[in-house]
């Protein structure tokens, strides 16, 4: 009993600690500052375009950036930065839909086969090997080609994807976990599974997914702008960075600035979250502690 | 009794060892091959109507649908086809009626030069600069190393591809911007046009070796033995390289091996941008015409490769560590 209340104690100064950590990260901070900022050009996004991200000019067509058009127009005279904003939506959108499938479906697998163990344990990490030993760009693709290509889709296959890396990631925790006192002490006191499972064990095993999901957020935007950019995600004429580099190619020589802003635009948001993510584990790494 | 080798028993052990991974690996590669099944038969779209295109005489497609065994039940599709496979028969494309194999090998060695590539690139940048990064740690230097890391782990390979086809291809015009030269042909010309594709493939490996061999270097230098060699006064430079790099260098070799499985996937989009008749344009062309049997074999072969790959590690980080190779 001692030990349980000593871990509730225990635990927010802790986290005040990497809190604190994290804020004396110059490299998180800029990283942040990166993600910051683009959240908010998706969140005001019809605020700020200057132009509808639909409306296409045949006067207009392929004008360099100026003042009129900030970044330029694109084949058909759309103006490319209103399209960048709304592009930003589906680009961030996919990132945080796709790691939240792969932790919604991940994690709890990982608790299940890493606190339980035995059969179940055997069956779901079989089939989470077997699923690693495909490349998750392969995966991602052969998936999204089953469903049937759009955005939601591209985000599920993304998802589905990542799960394997989550899935193994809290079984291992678990396993670390599994043994401390706090558990056996819960399960000494009749605490059914499920509750030990959402009171002492998640919690514990917090951080290095949440870490992990920070990075898989990146991996996802670059793996929605690939698909995108394959025909395989957010379909024309919605606007994604990935579907506008795809277009983009085709016209390198001719107007290279709409490859180059989009492909910008990924790059600086998949730093932000890299940043982001290696500021994290920094900061939530149990050695420092 | 007889006393066997040393050399005989490490070879004794790393054959057990071989051994021993790939029985381990057959229930995943059954799971594999059932996954694998199952999610080319979820594909919307009939293969015999798309392969048929506007000519759609019943009588022919019953024939074709017999043909490519469409009628039977599933568990008898995937019998017959994990039979197949483990003769080295993955079936014929739907579309071109080639074998898939033979289609395979044909484009293998053209991802394989373009990874290879890849792979000494990202070696020849990522292991010299997380050394440097490791000598130097907290000075410009590392800075400066971790930043071009950092970058390289965050372009997305098809957007870096089409900059430097517009520098290197258009503006400056010193490379090809897209093709491929067979190797046998004109092998300079095939080095040539594969540079700049290796080039986008190898930066986020690069950025990976460039990390793990910092942090590997690190924790190896402030070992007692590397003390031990500097209080003896050897001099900086063969501290560094004869015994630090030599043990820091293990883990990065594996690393290295289960990197070029990545290679591979990340070829997918390169090789679209630079086009590159290769494996991951196979892979795409293949899932944009709904061959079946293409997209199952490239899979399934791209998989059991990884896996390989995985045991090849394991085998070389005992054969480079000789402290494993005697277990208990």
């Amino acid at each position: 009993m001692t030990t349980v209340v000593q871990t509730e104690m225990v635990a927010p100064r802790r986290r005040f600690r990497g809190l604190r950590k994290l804020a004396r990260n110059r490299g998180a901070l800029f990283g942040a500052a990166i993600v910051l900022f683009f959240v908010m050009l998706a969140v005001f996004a019809p605020l700020i375009a200057p132009y509808d991200p639909f409306f296409s000019s045949f006067t207009n067509v392929r004008k360099p950036p100026s003042a009129e058009f900030l970044l330029g127009t694109d084949e058909i005279g759309r103006d490319i930065f209103s399209r960048l904003l709304y592009g930003a939506r589906a680009s961030l959108m996919a990132g945080v839909v796709s790691v939240a499938i792969a932790l919604g479906l991940g994690v709890p697998l990982g608790l299940i086969a890493g606190y339980f163990g035995g059969l179940i344990d055997g069956a779901i990490s079989r089939v989470v090997e077997a699923l690693l030993a495909i490349p998750s760009l392969i995966l991602a693709i052969a998936l999204a080609a089953t469903l049937g290509p759009s955005l939601m889709n591209a985000m599920l296959a993304i998802g589905i994807a990542a799960t394997p890396i989550f899935v193994r990631l809290t079984r291992g925790q678990v396993l670390a976990v599994k043994t401390e006192d706090y558990v056996e002490g819960a399960r000494a006191i009749g605490l059914p599974n499920g509750l030990t499972i959402v009171r002492y064990i998640l919690p514990n095993v917090l951080s290095p997914i949440v870490v992990q999901a920070t990075i898989t957020i990146a991996t996802a935007i670059i793996a929605e702008a690939s698909l995108s950019f394959l025909g395989l995600g957010q379909q024309p004429p919605n606007p994604s960075w990935g579907s506008m580099l795809n277009t983009a190619k085709n016209f390198m020589t001719q107007a290279p600035w709409m490859s180059i802003f989009p492909g910008g635009a990924i790059f600086l948001v998949v730093l932000g979250f890299n940043l982001l993510g290696d500021g994290l584990r920094d900061a939530l790494d149990p050695r420092d502690n | 009794m007889v006393r066997r080798l040393p050399v005989q028993e490490s070879f004794a052990a790393v054959l057990k060892l071989i051994v021993r991974r790939i029985l381990v690996a057959l229930p995943t590669l059954i799971i594999l091959s059932v996954i694998i099944f199952g999610l080319q038969r979820l594909l919307p779209g009939d293969p015999i109507q798309t392969m048929m295109a506007e000519q759609s005489d019943p009588e022919v497609i019953e024939i074709l649908r017999e043909k490519y065994r469409l009628n039977d039940p599933l568990p008898i599709q995937y019998l017959a086809w994990v039979g197949n496979v483990l003769q080295g028969d993955f079936g014929s494309s739907l579309r071109t009626g080639l074998p898939v194999t033979e289609i395979i090998l044909q484009k293998l060695p053209i991802t394989v030069q373009l990874a290879t590539m890849a792979m000494i690139m990202a070696m020849m940048v990522g292991i010299p600069a997380g050394i440097l990064a490791a000598v130097h740690k907290n000075s410009m230097i590392d800075y400066a190393a971790n930043a071009v890391a950092l970058s390289g782990m965050s372009v997305p390979n098809f957007w870096l591809g089409i900059i430097m086809i517009m520098i290197f291809a258009v503006s400056w015009k010193v490379l090809p911007a897209s093709g491929y030269v067979p190797i046998t042909q004109d092998f300079w010309l095939s080095i040539k046009s594969m540079l700049m594709p290796a080039f986008v493939l190898s930066t986020a490996v690069a950025a990976y070796l460039m990390r793990h061999t910092r942090s590997a270097m690190l924790s190896v230098l402030s070992s007692d033995y590397i003390r031990t060699a500097r209080a003896k006064g050897l001099l900086s430079k063969t501290v560094i390289i004869r015994h630090a790099l030599r043990n820091a260098l293990m883990p990065i070799v594996t690393l290295a091996t289960l990197l070029f499985g990545d290679l591979l996937a990340g070829a997918v989009l390169t090789e679209q941008i630079f086009v590159i008749p290769g494996f991951g344009k196979l892979i795409v062309d293949a899932v944009f015409t709904r061959d079946y049997a293409v997209v199952q074999g490239v899979v399934l072969f791209t998989a059991i490769g990884f896996i390989a790959m995985n045991i090849l590690a394991d085998v070389l980080y005992i054969v480079i560590n000789p402290r494993l190779r005697h277990p208990q």
